[in-house]
This record gives C-alpha cells, structure tokens and sequence, in this order.
C-alpha cells in the first residue's frame, strides 16, 4: 500500500535490500519517494540536543501538562489508530485540535458526511462513470495515477471500451493544466480567478433550460454543450480540487448544481484529498464528537467548542494557544509565515519519520516510523473507503500511534 | 517534437553532398530518425555563418541513449509515473485485460510498458503496433502523456 497521496494504490510490488527499500514497482514518482524514506531522518532530541526515546517523551508531556491551551494538530499522515489517541490526548490535555483539513478540503469532506452531497467510490467511478469533471484539479500532478488507475483511462465492468469512446473527461481550471491537455482543448473551460461560483450558477441555468451568462463572457453555447453531456451523462463523478474550495465563499452554489444534476442524471462527488489520511481524521473525528475539525476540548467540563475561531490559523494568528504538538506536519512550511510566526514563539513538539522546517523549531522532536512501510494500521482513502495499510519491514522506530500513546500514558 | 521541414530549414541547403547524401532534404529525413547526428554535416560544423543553425540544431535532436528498435524513446527526466501509458497502450489491453487494462499494476510479462521506480520502462517493443508488417501510426502513449515524455524518432 503506497501512502504517497490519498489514492493509497494498494497494487504497489517493492524489492527490499536490509532495511530499505531499493526498487518500487508500479508507483509513480510521489510514491517512490515516500516509499523510499527520507534523505535527512529525523533525530530524538530535546532543546537541540540529541536524547532518548523516554527523555523526550517526559518532556513532551510536561509541556503539554503545563501549557494552558496547547494544540493538537497535523494527523494527515498518520494512522487512524494514532488519530484516535490524538484525540484522546487533546480531550485530556483540554486543546484544540485540528488538521490540515481547516484549510483544505474540509468542508466537502463535512458536506459529505452530512449527506448533503452524493458520493461514491473510485472503483465505482473505474466501473460505471462515463463523464469525469476536473473541478479546479490537477490530478496530473496533486495525484499522478488519478487517471490512469481509477478516473479516466482504465477499463470497467460497464466502461469495457476504454477512453475514447466510454468517457469524457472535462476539466474546469484556471489555467491550461496538464490534465486540461490530456482532456483536450475542446473539453476545457477556462475561468478567470473566482469565476467558479458564477460559472456553476450560469451551469445550473443550462441544465434548466435557460440561457446562460456569464460577466466573463464565456461562449454561451460552449456550457450548454457542457450541460448536455452532463444531462446525458449514465454516471457522472466530479473531483473538487483545491482550486474549486477555495473559490467558493459558500458551498451553496455547489449543492445547487449536484441538486440540478441529478434531476436528470446520476451525479457524485468526491474531494481531492492531498494528504493521504487527511479524511480518516475528518471521520474519526466525526464519529467521536460530530464535528470534523476545528475544535477545542475543555478538559475539566467535557465541553466541546467548535467553530473558524478555533482553527489552526485563527488560533495562531490571535495567538491563542501556548505550546503545540504537531504529528506528521509542517505548518511553518504551509502556513503564510505571518499566521506561522506564533509557532515559533512557544514550545513546539514534533512527531515525524523527516527533518522539516518545523521540526528545525522545535523544542522536542521524536521521529516516528514511516507510515505504510515501517507501521501499520488503517486510513481512509480520498473516497471515504477504509483501507488496511501494511507494514513492508519492521523497524525500531516507534510508530506514532506507539508515542502518543506513551505521551497520553505519561500525562 | 521536431518537423523534417524545421530541421531542413536550419541545414545549410546547398545540396553539397560531403555528408554522404545525395541532398539535405535526405539529411533532414535520416536526422529526425536519428540515424545520423548534426555533426556528420561538415559545413554546419566547420562554416560560422551556420553556427546558430547548428546550435539551434544541437539542442532540437535530442540524445538518442535508450532509443528502442521502433524508436520510442521514453525520457526519464519527463516521466512522472502516472501510467496513464500503461493502461492506454492498446497492447498492453490486450495482453493483460485484468492487469494494465483495468488501471491495476500489470501482471504479465507481455505488456510494453511498465513503471518502475516512479519512471516507465518500455520492453518487448517488437509487440507495439508501430512495429512490424502491419504497423499503424498509433499514439495512445504520446496523446495520454500529460508531460511529453515519450517520443517516436
């Protein structure tokens, strides 16, 4: 199981020398790498200084006991199982916890589990889906085997005859991306920045049969085109990138169009997730307390808040927490620095297998074994299917399910 | 990739023969199928009022390490591993339905192309359609490579 991105390709054959990984099979250059490990390891250390495995873990947890209002956040790239324990541990320590997922897919994931939208598998969509969207995605680059293994090229149960005649593929982006060139010219509807929410509006006019506008003067019968193939359309899918969620002030425009769609057709959804766990932690976290991210525990009272201000960048930006623990993340790295600048000023703790720009902050740094080569578990993949990962060799690296639980043991 | 009519342009066209061809025209057409290099045209390499066309030239034909029998050259550099090639090659379809043909690692020996390390590898070149007797121009490989990295010479 390749833990590259959150397609987790589970077809993925590695030829082992020792303790490493010398030649992978079938994964592209994303999963190679990642299955290959880190060129700089990270090191056990406490204030820069090289420590032990128990020292450093009896530091993190008396930062985290003395701090007032830590964070929890990262759980992108860990297991399930480590997930459930960071919750855990944020509900003992009273924290906030969040994940990338803040600004990022979140709130299709949560739309999603709300049931407001549709949504299927990718092997559904490898099966029956003969028109495909690229909303705002890249999967050429963000998930390079997107097309080749499940959304557009491979053969199904009722798409026997291969792209060029089973599906249509179409790409709606702001510029010429590389799927936009696989899909062809006549498939691809440029925007202008920001122009989604207006584009899917004039779409949804289509489909009912009006004429659509758009201010940036969009060739009216080109998305009427559109609409048609999507009115035709036995099994449609549309993959929401980055690009779409951002766009959008509100998901309202999107739940209109779905709503419009499967008036006449059989439309789903799925969120292009990045990280390849980022929605397993959008469900636990959903099973545990009906909310999806941004949350803060207060430790005596049992009391949940949730809600933007609890955020990951709103509590950095206010300044509201005092120290941090970040799982298998690089804030410093993602987040603008003007929002990342607090993490600098309070005592950070690191879980990670690789050194990274936060990890060089951090007053405790623990490294972690590499999760689906050196640990096992469970995630769930960008469609919402759980998926068992497997765990290649075995390695003294303690996985980070094995530290936050010693972590939450010591607290 | 480069047009016959691009490359004669940049040749000196004086029909001069000391490259062993009887016009450039011919040198162009051996030169886009790499059967010659741009430093068998004694003029182009000797004569300065040339050298931008040489230069230019140089760096148009691309080193032909790896190149198969039916010319395919796949640049390692460009391949990202997606196997959008993989699964789109008719071939590789027809010998391993189950396998590439479904999206799915291939799992015949028969298929053409393969990825490895996150780079794709082409074997049994003498099974691709562009081969043999009854040879089609087919392009299931370049039109589904989203970064040009594979390439007929």
């Amino acid at each position: 199981m390749c833990t590259g991105c959150a397609l987790l390709c589970d077809d993925i054959e590695v030829e082992t020398e020792g303790d490493k990984v010398t030649v992978v099979h079938a994964a592209c250059r994303k999963g190679v790498a990642r299955m290959k490990g880190c060129s700089e390891p990270l090191e056990c250390t406490v204030d820069a200084e090289g420590a032990d495995m128990d020292t450093a873990i009896a530091k993190a947890a008396s930062i985290l006991r003395d701090a007032k209002n830590p964070l929890i956040f990262g759980h992108g790239n860990s297991s399930s199982e480590a997930q459930k324990i960071s919750i855990g541990l944020a509900r003992k320590t009273g924290a906030y916890i969040d994940d990338t997922s803040s600004f990022c897919q979140g709130p299709i994931v949560e739309a999603i589990l709300q049931e407001r939208l549709r949504t299927c598998t990718l092997d559904d969509v490898r099966h029956k889906a003969d028109v495909i969207v690229f909303w705002g995605a890249d999967p050429s680059n963000s998930h390079p085997r997107h097309l080749s293994r499940y959304s557009y090229f491979p053969r199904g149960k009722e798409r026997q005859r291969g792209w060029e005649e089973d599906r249509k593929a179409i790409t709606i982006d702001i510029r010429k991306s590389e799927t936009a060139i696989i899909c062809k010219d006549e498939r691809f509807y440029q925007l202008p920045a920001g122009g989604d929410a207006e584009f899917m509006a004039a779409l949804t006019n289509a489909l009912s049969g009006k004429v659509p506008k758009t201010s940036f003067d969009l060739d009216s019968k080109r998305i009427l085109g559109l609409s048609n193939i999507m009115k035709k359309a036995k099994f449609g899918a549309i993959f929401v990138g980055l690009g779409l969620v951002y766009s959008l002030e509100e998901l309202d425009p999107l739940f209109a169009l779905m709503d419009k769609l499967n008036e006449f057709s059989d439309f789903h959804l799925i969120p292009m997730v990045g990280q390849y766990n980022m929605r397993g932690f959008n469900h636990n976290l959903f099973a545990e307390t009906g909310y999806i991210n941004r949350l803060k525990f207060d430790g005596d009272s049992k009391e949940l808040a949730h809600g933007p201000e609890n955020s990951v960048v709103e509590v950095l930006r206010n300044k509201n927490i005092d120290a941090a623990l970040i799982i298998g993340s690089d804030p410093l790295s993602s987040l603008p620095l003007s929002i990342a600048r607090h993490l600098a000023d309070i005592p950070l703790i690191t879980i990670d297998p690789c050194n990274n720009l936060t990890t060089s902050r951090s007053a405790v740094t623990i490294p972690c074994a590499l999760g689906g080569v050196e640990s096992g578990g469970t995630a769930i993949r960008m469609d919402g299917v759980e998926v068992e990962l497997k765990k290649i060799f075995d390695s003294d690296r303690l996985s980070d399910q094995e530290i936050l639980k010693r972590i939450t043991e010591a607290i | 990739m480069a047009s016959v009519m691009e490359i004669y342009q940049l040749l000196p066209k004086t029909n001069c023969k000391e490259c062993g061809k009887s016009t450039c025209m011919a040198f162009a057409v051996d030169l886009l199928a790499r059967k010659v290099t741009v430093d068998d045209c004694p003029p182009l390499v000797n004569e300065a009022k040339y050298k931008s066309g040489y230069e230019k030239l140089s760096s148009m034909i691309t080193p032909v390490d790896g190149v198969t029998d039916t010319g395919l050259i796949v640049h390692d550099e460009k391949c990202i591993g997606c196997g959008n090639c993989v699964v789109a090659c008719p071939v590789n379809v027809a010998n391993d339905p189950l396998g590439a043909g479904s999206g799915k690692a291939p799992t015949s020996d028969k298929v053409i192309f393969k990825v490895e390390d996150g780079v794709v590898k082409a074997r049994n070149v003498q099974e691709c359609r562009r081969f043999g007797e009854n040879r089609i121009l087919c392009v299931a490989c370049i039109d589904t490579c989203p970064t040009k990295a594979i390439e007929f010479v």
